[in-house]
């Protein structure tokens, strides 16, 4: 993903000839787009990235992209929400330092009853709002740890597939297919219930069921890209195959990568706490997931318990999903341009 | 090449593609399953409170699990390839029949949540990109993305607490009036009631996925040069959205909805436990629980099965869509 602020700049003016002037073709919306600062509108200067921009290189772009991130009032609102649950994670040691998963009030006790416990207690008498607290450290640890081991394993498999085709293609895919056809929350499903359930095993587990996703939209990426004419210029200008895939296909296929990538955070959250809702999360340690699952069994007539960890889930996956598209606007002028 | 050939060409790579496929999951479905810890025999010993060693060596005797793991797998493909999905030794019938009985549930499930997604994902996702950067827009960005961070058994939960519990509009569970006897007409509409929740919850997810999507790709296909040229040659925007975009811009809307299948029945399976909905998922998620992986194997074989005619179907649609990709 650090490839993104330098890379397309350049690759878009070897592309230049081929695909003219995408200033000129949403002319007329631009200068209404001047009037918002809103995730779907994109700075006006990125449309006109010249030849002397990028040439400047990687240093004014990448402060292009970070002007353009915090310009961003939806990136930033989801930046903001992030933080929030990121603190919330370090301190849950400090404001709750008894273990989340001990009895230590009336059970059922509705939130704003006792001033003790703000957030209420559930069925046995645990503190909610410790356990939201604590819940949110293994929501992250879990989401960020399965996407890097996904990102890596569907990028390499999804780039070599699309961008050599023929026998290595053929091979990939089928790796590919094999684990993609299986569909994925059975496999995640069995996965960690032969290798028991615990954090290290539901990371592992969503990373080995989230990698063919990438890998088959990199594929798939690549394989449109390659038929491209700047992707032909680079060829005719002799370049070898690794400065093709990483310097001109990869920066022109990272649009969807990186949206991806931040929704595959979100997902492996989501992920997480269906598997402990179902009863296959880690017993050692309290999740949103498995709050929800206890919570359900008194839906009827204590909703709050299941209420409030969808809450803080939902909070959470909305903050990275609003800091993936920022993100992704911010790192993107060639698609930026284009929209 | 005239188009027909050229489908027929994609198809023909396709279904060759596919065969070895199946092979390989069936072969990893199966080393999988058999590093799990503990199996049915032992299962059914400890659900009848005690066994001794030859009680266990007579069970694992009957169904085979005694027998070398690659006499296993053989006897496992032999029944295979007689349509014959083996013998859950836990409900004491052929899986095929077990499979059959739940699958008609869940695939009602996720077709009307696929479809129900489909349409209202494209139908928004093309009036965002219509109006990109305006209010519509806006609302309705803001929107999919809430519906995209809800987990589905979450927003189940809280649709049965208001629907249910204090609305009493919908049912919270099952799959129909039990004893109400409802034939023809009354039936249908008895079971629809039951469905709206469930299908529900596993679109909306998927409801904001088509919409991200359609908006992006419409968005990326409306700056390309043939755009420009039709708008030039006088076309209606109408003609331009439908005619010129649209169809464009599905194509990674399809190769994602081909996608979703697998994770469409995932989705089931989580699901169908909140609703108590009597499909697949649930039968997968009791096979898991219960060590059942006779019937843990048919429910992967079989979903395996459904996403690979997803995924021809897929290759063809866009091979219709787009006459650029290429043919090998």
């Amino acid at each position: 993903m650090r490839l993104a602020p330098t890379t397309p700049v350049l690759s878009r003016s070897e592309a230049a000839m081929p695909r003219p002037a995408h200033a000129a073709t949403r002319g007329s919306a631009g200068g209404q787009d001047l009037q918002f600062a809103w995730t779907n509108v994109h700075a006006p200067d990125a449309a006109r990235v010249t030849a002397e921009v990028a040439a400047q290189g990687a240093p004014a772009d990448t402060r292009r992209a970070l002007r353009a991130f915090l310009k961003n009032p939806a990136a930033m609102t989801g930046l903001v929400f992030l933080l929030l649950v990121i603190t919330a994670a370090l301190l849950a040691p400090v404001l709750y330092p008894e273990d989340p998963l001990g009895m230590v009030g009336r059970p059922i006790l509705w939130p704003g009853q006792n001033a003790q416990f703000p957030l209420g207690t559930d069925s046995l008498g645990r503190d909610v709002a410790a356990g939201l607290f604590h819940g949110a450290r293994i929501s992250l640890i879990v989401g960020m740890a399965a996407t890097i081991i996904g990102l890596v394993a569907g990028i390499t498999v999804g780039a070599l597939a699309g961008y050599f085709g023929g026998r290595i293609d053929t091979l990939l895919v089928r790796l590919v297919e094999i684990f993609q056809t299986i569909p994925g929350f059975i496999l995640l499903v069995v996965l960690v219930a032969i290798a028991q359930p615990s954090i290290t095993t539901i990371t592992v587990a969503i990373g080995l069921v989230t990698w063919p996703t990438v890998a088959r939209l990199v594929r798939a990426e690549f394989r449109s890209i390659r038929e491209k004419e700047f992707v032909m210029a680079a060829r005719s200008l002799g370049y070898g195959h690794a400065r093709i895939i990483l310097r001109e296909i990869l920066p022109n296929a990272l649009p969807p990568i990186i949206v991806t990538s931040s929704v595959m955070v979100a997902s492996a959250i989501l992920m997480e706490s269906a598997l402990s809702f179902m009863g296959l999360g880690d017993p050692n340690v309290v999740s949103w997931g498995s709050m929800i699952g206890a919570g359900r069994e008194l839906l009827r007539t204590a909703w709050y318990l299941t209420a409030l960890p969808g809450i803080v889930i939902v909070f959470t996956v909305l903050a990275l999903n609003l800091l993936g598209d920022g993100l992704n606007d911010a790192l993107n002028p060639r698609l930026s341009a284009e929209r | 090449m005239t188009k027909l050939s050229r489908l027929a060409r994609v198809l023909r790579r396709t279904a060759i593609h596919a065969v070895p496929t199946m092979l390989g999951i069936v072969i990893f479905n199966f080393f999988l399953l058999h590093l799990a810890p503990g199996d049915a025999a032992d299962v059914m010993a400890g659900e009848a409170g005690a066994a001794t060693e030859e009680t266990l060596a007579a069970l694992r005797s009957r169904f085979g699990l005694d027998l070398p793991l690659l006499h296993q797998l053989l006897a496992y493909l032999a029944n295979l390839a007689q349509l014959s999905l083996g013998f859950s030794p836990r409900y004491n019938m052929p899986v095929a029949d077990l499979i059959v009985q739940r699958l008609p549930g869940t695939l009602m499930l996720m077709g009307s949540s696929l479809a129900f997604a489909l349409v209202l994902g494209t139908v928004l996702g093309t009036l965002m990109s219509s109006y990109a950067g305006r209010w519509p827009d806006r609302i309705l960005s803001v929107l999919s993305l809430l519906f995209y961070s809800i987990p589905s058994f979450w927003i189940g939960l809280m649709l049965i607490v208001l629907l249910s519990v204090k609305l009493g509009l919908l049912p919270s569970g099952g799959a129909e009036t039990i004893g109400a006897g409802y034939t023809g007409i009354a039936a249908l509409l008895d079971r629809a009631r039951f469905m709206v929740l469930p299908a529900l919850s596993l679109s909306l997810f998927y409801v904001a996925i088509y919409a991200r999507l359609a908006r992006a790709a419409m968005l990326e296909v409306r700056s390309q040069d043939y755009i420009r040229t039709a708008a030039a040659k006088g076309l209606s925007p109408f003609a331009i959205t439908f005619r010129h975009a649209l169809r464009n811009a599905l194509i990674p809307v399809t190769t994602m909805a081909g996608m979703h299948l697998g994770g469409l029945m995932g989705g089931a399976v989580v699901v169908e436990t909140v609703y108590s909905w009597p499909g697949l998922g649930r039968l997968a998620f009791e096979a898991v629980m219960g060590r059942d992986f006779t019937v843990l194997l048919g429910i992967l074989l079989l979903s395996s099965l459904l996403v690979i005619v997803a995924n021809v179907l897929v290759d063809l649609a866009q091979a219709w869509l787009d006459p650029r990709i290429e043919v090998r």
